[in-house]
């Protein structure tokens, strides 16, 4: 074992036990030690009916098609790994690892191990997870698509991906994180490092769809050097215990952007802990955090935190809640830090129930109250998601007017 | 078809109207005339239903049906239609959809649109950043697919440059003659409005029947529009308030 290893194995070690910053705190020896082997899937359409519609709903298509390659990880096994577009790499990070001596310079190097212990139990069991890696200069709007499937009942799943968009190239990703049918209990601890070079486009989408006693811890830190750009779209529709997340943006270099967008609806029993971090460490970086979150009942605490530490940084800032039930919950909690001057940082946060002149106006015209609500809320959460790809729209603007209509 | 009687109304413990008799008969065009917070938006406001504007005495007949306890959308559906003067950011919510949606997926959105010059607006947010005039045409949009029997307009000429309100004068003029020209036809089968002007400059597109004064809450006075229109222009509504207390 190498000294690096050594120390970050002392380091998690000594985190075994450290309680996140936020969220609620789970006990983590009350869940079992997800499988580390399942029977590969060669195909992913030959999945039974009930779990190809579960890939469907979080944007991953069983056949493939429209994609540049599929992954799919069932508990803490990668049971499926295809490409069709060879000008991009996609492999679990351990065979990543073994073939690429370099990759260690990007393990554990965005991602403190000792952050708290689902970073430490992530790291002291050794995870697994995505690769993915577009060479400098690729160009291709085809959409990677991986899938994080909780396949067993009261395992905890630990997850590291590693992204690396080299430079002048372009990615976009698609993640679905889900549960199988039945699987209503269990803990998801995801470890993402993801680093976007010079002039390269990292575009990122996250579908969340657990259930209701799952627990969500992911750590996202990413890297963004001189003129890259990084897009995440993080959309989280579903009943679900717990999510804490909390990812980072370092700008590291000149001109370096970042766009972040939350769209989430925390329901009765939900509790939806949500903030994105960007870091503006360089000049002329600029950076966008929009979060839209609606409550039917359960809590919502949207944080947002901009930090400028260098000349000609730019950035905005916006968390809006809506309250559609007496029993939910929204707090907003945006931090703007400004450590040099000519730096421009600003938020617009609001919470509160939808306007009544906006219904009324809608109800003049002839719609119903249900309609007008429904159209409003659709409205509001339609800001977070025009980033992302056309063919995920329908079926999230879907669950949205059924959430909608159905409070 | 419209009936307006002993309308007494409050928003927030504050009355704004107090006991207004007012008539648009089918087929009708009346105007409302009067000076800045007399109340005229407050009560077409009321007459439309917002829950803001509490009647606290008198009733609305639309066709004969007491409306005054409906809400909003029900009086929508019987074929009351309101062009606001500032309506509300409606921040998402597409013109092109609402549009669709007002008219149940019944008409073309690009169609109606090309007739306002507003197709360049179908994909952008209600409202959000508008002009006054951008406004205008995008509630006149709506109603063009909404299609009501009586109009509701609140100052269709304010904040429209001299472009516009060509553009907004002769689409109501559209509206509301409905492809009828005889006035005779227009009593049994027409559309009706009551239009709030300041100005009186929507007179120069659209025939009115009537007209009425309102100052400080109350109707002041009722007549021939432009015999109206010419008074306040000479004497001003401080006239109007004189000549109803010598009454």
């Amino acid at each position: 074992m190498q000294a690096d290893e050594v120390n970050l194995k002392k380091r998690a070690e000594s985190a075994a036990e450290k309680k996140a910053a936020f969220g609620e705190d789970f006990e983590l020896e009350k869940f079992g030690e997800a499988s580390k082997v399942s029977k590969p899937v060669e195909d992913l359409q030959v999945l039974d009916e009930e779990s190809k519609k579960t890939l469907l709903q979080v944007g991953v298509i069983p056949s493939g098609e429209g994609r540049a390659g599929s992954l799919l990880m069932l508990d803490n096994a990668i049971s499926h790994s295809s490409l069709k577009d060879e000008s991009v790499e996609l492999t679990s990070t351990k065979k990543a690892l073994e073939k690429h001596e370099w990759l260690k310079d990007y393990f554990w190097k965005l991602v403190p191990v000792d952050a708290d212990k689902y970073t430490a139990k992530t790291y002291l069991e050794d995870a697994d997870g995505y690769f993915i890696r577009a060479p400098a200069g690729r160009k291709s709007a085809l959409p990677v698509q991986t899938c994080l499937l909780l396949g067993s009942k009261k395992v905890s799943q630990t997850v590291h991906n590693i992204v690396i968009v080299e430079e002048e190239a372009q990615l976009d990703i698609i993640t679905g994180c889900t549960t199988k049918k039945g699987v209503e209990e269990g803990l998801h601890l995801g470890i993402s490092e993801m680093y976007v070079k010079k002039g390269a486009t990292l575009n990122f989408t996250m579908i969340h769809n657990w259930a209701e006693q799952i627990g969500v811890r992911p750590r996202t830190v990413v890297h963004v050097e001189e003129g890259g750009t990084f897009i995440s779209n993080y959309i989280c529709l579903k009943p679900v215990r717990s999510v804490q997340t909390y990812p980072t943006v370092r700008l590291e270099g000149k001109g370096a952007v970042a766009r972040l967008n939350t769209i989430a609806i925390a329901h009765p029993g939900s509790e939806l802990d949500l903030g994105s971090k960007a870091l503006f460490n360089a000049p002329g970086t600029r950076a966008e955090l929009i979060s839209r979150t609606i409550t039917t009942g359960g809590k919502v605490i949207a944080r947002g935190e901009m930090i400028g530490n260098a000349k000609g940084a730019k950035g905005h800032l916006e968390c809006k809640g809506l309250v559609l039930s007496e029993k939910g919950s929204q707090r907003a909690i945006p931090i703007l830090e400004a450590n040099v001057d000519d730096i421009e940082l600003t938020h617009e946060a609001a919470v509160g129930k939808i306007a009544k002149d906006q219904v009324e106006y809608l109800m003049a015209r002839g719609l119903s109250e249900e309609e007008a609500v429904g159209m409003i809320v659709r409205g509001f959460l339609d800001v977070g998601i025009r980033g992302i790809p056309e063919e995920l729209r329908s079926e999230i603007e879907d669950t949205i007017t059924q959430t909608a209509l159905g409070m | 078809m419209l009936k307006i009687e002993d309308l007494t109304v409050e928003v927030n413990g504050k009355t704004l109207l107090r006991d207004v008799n007012l008539e648009v008969k089918k087929g009708y065009t009346n105007v409302l005339f009067g000076p800045n917070g007399a109340g005229k938006s407050a009560l077409m406001r009321t007459i439309m239903g917002f829950s803001e504007y509490k009647v606290v005495k008198g009733r609305i007949l639309f066709n004969g049906e007491d409306i005054t306890g409906l809400p909003v959308d029900e009086r929508a559906r019987r074929g009351l239609g309101i062009m606001m003067q500032r309506p509300p950011d409606m921040s998402g919510i597409k013109l092109r959809d609402l549009v669709k949606a007002v008219s149940k997926e019944k008409k073309d959105p690009e169609k109606l649109a090309e007739n306002l010059d507003m197709k360049r607006f179908l994909d952008r947010d209600v409202n959000v950043g508008f002009s006054g005039g951008e406004i205008k045409r995008s509630e006149l949009l709506q109603l063009a697919a909404q299609n009501p029997s009586l109009y509701l307009l609140d100052e269709p000429e304010s904040g429209v440059d001299l472009v516009s309100i060509e553009q907004v004068g002769k689409t109501i003029r559209e509206l509301l003659e409905d492809g009828l020209e005889c006035p005779g036809e227009r009593c049994t089968r027409g559309k009706s409005a009551l239009i709030i002007t300041h100005t009186g400059q929507i007179l120069d597109y659209v025939q009115a029947d009537r007209g009425y004064i309102l100052c400080s809450g109350t109707i002041m006075c009722s007549g021939n529009p432009l015999k109206l229109l010419e008074e306040i222009k000479s004497k001003g509504y401080e006239e109007c308030i004189k000549c109803k207390l010598m009454r």
